[in-house]
Parts: C-alpha cells; sequence; structure tokens
C-alpha cells in the first residue's frame, strides 16, 4: 500500500499537510469502520486503500465486517434494487430475514468505536448497540427515487444515527438528522488507476483476445441490470452500422451480489450476433481493469441507476473520452461536452459514441478535461478530508468551526 | 522600503477545509427558488455562490454560481441567467446583502415575465440546497515581511489564498480580505493593500489569483 508522502508527487505538499494537520485534531479517537463485504464492489475497495492511510495520518481507524448468509444478501439485493426504484416483491418474510440476521450481528459484534461509522444498508440495525457514543450512516446507494416500503424501513434506524452521508445532492432527502454530500473517490497510485507501460496493455488486450485493429468501447461494471449491459450492446450495433468497432463489456461480481451470474448469461445470450462483442468474467485484478481502460478508444457507463460511478472518475483520471448517463452521481464528474457526454438513452450514447469516435481532437480535449476534474476532485486524498472533517463535525454543530 | 520592513506580528496563514452539508431542500420551479432563497441560511448562499471557486481550480467551464447555471442550463432562463451572473459579490459586504440582491433579480424577473414561473426542472434536476461549514486551521506558514509573505503564497494551498480573500472578508464580515488589512496595518503598505483589495477574484481561476498576487507583492519588493 503506498505511503502518504507518495501523493505529494500528484497532489502538492500543502494539501498533504493540511491532512495531517486534521489527523492531530482527531487524536485519541477510535474510528470502526463496518460494512458487509471484504472484497468487490465499491465500499469494501476503498475502505481497503483509505485504512491504511488514515493510520498513517494518525487516525486510529478499524474495519470490520458483519456476517451474512445467501438468505441475507438475497434479501439485502432487493433492498438496494428497491431504494435504485426497482419494482420489487418485498414481503414480511424479508423483514424478517433482515432482522434475524441483523440481530445475529447485533448480539456479535463489538463495538469499541469513539465513531462507528457503518456502511450501507446491510449493517444498518447495528444503531441498537449505540451507546453516548457517535454513528454514521453512509449511503453509497442512488436513493433518490426509493420504494418507500424500503426507505420506511430503514428509516426507523437512520434516525437514530447522529448523521447521514449521500454521494450525490439528488440523493439528499429531508431528514431529522444531519447529512453531507460525500462523493467517493479513485486512488490514483492502486493497481486500478496507477500508471501501466504499454507492454501490460498490450498482453492484456491479447490474453482476452482483443485486437487493436479497430476502436475498443468499453464499460466496465458489475453484470447488474441496474448497469444496463444489454443497453450497452444496443448503443454499440447502434455505433457498429457505421463505424466498425468492437465492444468490451467486463466485470466481476461481489459477494453480497447473488444476481450477478444469472444477469452474465443474459448479455453473454444477447451478445451471440456479434462476434466483436468480449465479454469478460474477470478474476478481482485490477490491473486488467485498469489496462482495459487504458486500451480503450472510449469508456461508457450507461448505467439505469448509479450510487456514484466510479469507474467514470476511473476512465477520467486516464484521460478517456467517457460516455455515461446523467444519473446519480455521473453528473457531478461530467459536465456535458467539456469533460465528457451525458445520455439518457441507448440512442443517445451510441450517438456520442459515434461523435467521439469520429473526433479525435474533440475526444482528447474532453479527456484532459476530465483528468483536471478528477484530480481536484475525486481521489483518495480529498476523501480522507471530508471524512476527516466529518468526523469533526461530530463534535462541532456550527457552519463555521474556528480553529485559529 | 515596505519590503525591508518587518512586522512586529507575522501574517498567520490558516487554511479553510469545507464540508457540504445537504439540506434536503429542493426546488422544481423559479418561484421555489426564490422562496427557498429568502429562507434557506446565509451558508447555504455562500455554499452556491462560492462552491465554483474550489471545485474548478483549474478553469471554469459553468456561470459562476449555482443559480445562474441552474436558471440557465435546465429552465433556459438565459436573460435571468446573465443577470444573477453578473451579480458583483464583491460589492456586497455580507451573505444577507448577497442574498437580497439575488433574490430582488428573481423577483423582479418574475415580475416582468410571470411565465417564467410555469417551468419545471425534470425530476433529479432540480436545484438542491446545500449548506457550507467551514473548518478553519492554523497553518504553520508565516510571514514577517513582503518576501517571506511571497515565498508562502508560492506553497500554501489554494484553500488558505481562498480563505484569506473570500471568506474572511464575506463570511466574517471584516471590512477587506486578510491579506490587504495585515499590509496596510502591519507593514504601513497602503498603496499595495489596496492594489490587492482592487483585485476582483470572482473573475478569476484561484491559481490566477495566487499568481497575480504573488506577482503584485514581487514588483513591489523590487521598487
Amino acid at each position: 500500500m503506498p505511503k502518504i508522502e507518495e501523493y505529494v508527487p500528484i497532489v502538492g505538499q500543502p494539501l498533504i499537510e493540511d491532512l495531517k494537520l486534521l489527523g492531530e485534531r482527531l487524536k485519541g479517537k477510535v474510528i470502526q469502520h463496518i460494512n458487509s463485504t471484504p472484497v468487490g464492489g465499491g465500499v469494501a475497495e476503498i475502505l481497503n486503500r483509505m485504512v491504511p492511510l488514515f493510520i498513517e495520518l494518525g487516525v486510529d481507524t478499524k474495519w470490520d465486517v458483519i456476517k451474512g448468509g445467501e438468505q441475507f444478501f438475497n434479501v439485502t439485493k432487493k433492498f438496494h434494487n428497491a431504494l435504485h426504484g426497482k419494482a420489487e416483491e418485498i414481503t414480511l418474510k424479508d423483514f424478517d430475514i433482515f432482522m434475524e440476521t441483523s440481530q445475529y450481528n447485533i448480539e456479535n459484534t463489538n463495538i469499541y468505536g469513539d465513531i462507528v461509522f457503518i456502511h450501507d444498508p446491510q449493517p444498518i440495525a447495528l444503531i441498537k448497540k449505540k451507546k453516548d457514543n457517535k454513528w454514521l450512516w453512509r449511503c453509497h446507494v442512488d436513493v433518490s427515487d426509493p420504494s418507500e416500503k424500503v426507505w420506511d424501513f430503514l428509516m426507523n434506524f437512520i434516525v437514530q444515527y447522529n448523521s447521514a452521508v449521500f454521494s450525490a445532492p439528488s440523493f439528499s432527502r429531508k431528514l431529522p438528522i444531519r447529512q453531507f454530500l460525500i462523493p467517493p473517490s479513485i486512488d490514483p497510485l492502486s493497481d486500478k488507476n496507477k500508471e501501466l507501460p504499454q507492454e501490460t496493455i498490450d498482453s492484456v488486450l491479447r490474453k482476452y483476445g482483443i485486437k487493436k485493429d479497430k476502436p475498443i468501447i468499453t464499460q466496465i461494471s458489475r453484470f447488474d441490470r441496474l448497469k444496463d449491459p444489454v443497453g450497452v450492446i444496443e448503443a454499440y450495433l447502434l455505433v457498429k452500422r457505421y463505424i466498425d468497432c468492437q465492444l468490451v463489456l467486463a466485470g466481476g461480481t461481489a459477494e453480497d451480489d447473488p444476481e450477478g451470474l444469472k444477469v452474465l448469461e443474459e448479455v453473454k445470450e444477447r451478445a451471440k450476433v456479434d462476434n466483436d462483442i468480449h465479454i469478460l468474467l474477470l478474476p478481482h485484478s485490477n490491473i486488467e481493469v485498469n489496462a482495459l481502460q487504458r486500451g480503450s478508444d472510449v469508456i461508457l457507463q450507461k448505467s439505469i441507476r448509479e450510487g456514484f460511478g466510479l469507474t467514470v472518475a476511473e476512465a477520467l483520471w486516464k484521460s478517456k473520452p467517457v460516455v455515461a448517463s446523467n444519473v446519480g452521481g455521473i453528473p457531478l464528474q461530467i459536465k456535458h461536452k467539456y469533460s465528457g457526454l451525458l445520455c439518457h438513452s441507448v440512442e443517445g450514447a451510441s450517438f456520442a459514441i459515434k461523435q467521439i469516435l469520429s473526433s479525435p481532437e474533440y475526444a482528447k480535449r474532453l479527456g484532459e478535461n476530465g483528468r483536471e476534474h478528477v484530480k481536484n476532485n475525486f481521489l483518495i486524498t480529498r476523501h480522507l478530508r471530508d471524512y476527516m472533517l466529518l468526523f469533526l463535525s461530530l463534535y462541532y454543530p456550527e457552519d463555521v468551526i474556528q480553529f485559529c | 522600503m515596505t519590503a525591508l520592513f518587518k512586522a512586529k506580528e507575522p501574517f498567520k496563514f490558516c487554511t479553510r477545509l469545507h464540508l457540504s452539508e445537504l439540506t434536503g431542500l429542493r426546488a422544481t420551479t423559479l418561484g421555489q427558488l426564490l422562496s427557498l432563497i429568502k429562507k434557506v441560511p446565509g451558508s447555504c448562499i455562500y455554499h452556491h455562490t462560492h462552491r465554483f471557486l474550489q471545485q474548478h481550480q483549474f478553469f471554469s467551464p459553468e456561470p459562476p454560481n449555482d443559480f445562474a447555471y441552474w436558471v440557465t442550463g435546465i429552465l433556459g432562463e438565459e436573460e435571468l441567467g446573465e443577470k444573477l451572473v453578473s451579480i458583483d459579490t464583491i460589492q456586497y459586504p455580507t451573505i444577507r446583502d448577497l442574498r437580497e440582491k439575488i433574490a430582488s433579480t428573481i423577483e423582479n424577473y418574475l415580475e416582468r415575465h410571470p411565465l417564467a414561473r410555469l417551468k419545471f426542472a425534470r425530476q433529479q434536476e432540480e436545484f438542491y440546497f446545500i449548506k457550507s461549514v467551514s473548518f478553519i486551521l492554523p497553518t504553520s506558514y508565516k510571514a514577517y515581511d513582503l518576501s517571506e509573505f511571497a515565498q508562502v503564497l508560492k506553497k500554501i494551498t489554494i484553500d488558505s489564498i481562498y480563505f484569506h480573500i473570500f471568506e474572511a472578508r464575506l463570511r466574517l464580515e471584516k471590512p477587506t480580505n486578510d491579506f490587504s488589512f495585515w499590509i496596510e496595518n502591519s507593514l504601513g503598505d497602503k498603496e499595495l493593500a489596496d492594489s490587492i483589495s482592487r483585485l476582483d477574484p470572482y473573475t478569476r481561476t484561484l491559481e490566477d489569483l495566487r499568481s497575480v498576487i504573488i506577482r503584485v507583492v514581487e514588483k513591489r519588493i523590487k521598487e
């Protein structure tokens, strides 16, 4: 794992000094993060990177994971979909399963943090263990139009927290507790985002049988209906009528996502019509994801709903032109026609891809602007800073907090 | 002469870091926007008129306040957007004054264009009111004279420059920016102080602002 000083060449020494100043203010506090999976998905990924950096900054940080079986994760996946506004039949039994596993975790999870930082709905019921410490609930999900049934159920817990955190303004709702906007981030030094030699990029493309003889359009994301992989294929096929190109749909599955393999099969079925579509079920290999993004000519993120869409920031950091849906946290990352192209439909996505493939100079400019925007707003150093400010805010209710 | 003069009290550089606090309040129409602008906390008005400065450090691709951006880009009211964008923020000594100016600009426009009330933003394109929570922290940097001052300006974060130029004046309601105040009162150089306070910081990126201030100070040192 990189040391904090290794970020200096990217973000500058003064910014790292600010982080150290904040770390000093949090000396003596123990921060306990709790989520539902140690690997796979954005939450585990960012915690893996952040925890060692927090410790280096002097913030005593721990990370625990709750237990949950297949039934529990099936229910939480339904919750996840329902929070994203997808019609899901959620029964009383589902709520019972959720509460049964939650009760097990309440009884078996050791809570020792001065600040307990709960990620997403799976561990939300642990709030029942709240004493005189501070509790934060971090919602990584797009809840702009949630199923009221699930949201009302979660509200029973949310109101007991000190503060909640959302990734985009459109996810905010009227709540009786403080709520903060903290977008997630990418780590520029991680295997997924660091610079790669051209030989590595070429060897990954070779490994998956992707030739560089025609433009490569890529979407990297879990095989999840909310990422609209079938819509991606439809958009690609519309482009293919005019421009000879190829499509890479690549992603893995997470431990807490039982639906992934089913969606993968549907996608493979739809992809049979064209030999230039590469469906890749990647192992948890971040170098390969990095290489695929760097080897692509256009990156697509045609999500129907999106908690944030970190793959957009990853692609922009690599100065790639991106076409992405105008949902969730994506418009925070892309200003239309400035740092990428936003779309609302299969046809819109296809038109934007054609624009980019036909205008290399325009594509280059979009990518360069995108990288600069990510550098200023979506790197892990900004995220560390926001979290430390969030922890401090638990002890200071004012709008202006002066330490000097 | 000022360049050699050492102040008794050094300029102590602070930095300002901020968190965005969501309010759950949103506007779909111009009428709702106006009504909420009148009652949200001052820290919301501050956020929506200053956020762009720190988020688009390298180049501002959008009108430099969120109200103007929304009115133009989402509701398509370009004339009102232009009026909002051209509000001369530096002329308003407090957030209260700035809020009144923004509100009266929208009110006057609605009187002349009542049909503008009928336009709605689509879902997810509503105006979301956000508050700015500021944390002001001391840094280890200080300067006793202009030469040290210029050297520190080259290495501090833009957040520090932001704090001393924008936040100190408008949010903490000081009569001028911190740099000018110290240069005038501790170094006795009113001319240099005035030349910094005359800069319009709202029409530049923060990196530009840093370069301009350094240039002005270094020119003074050479004189």
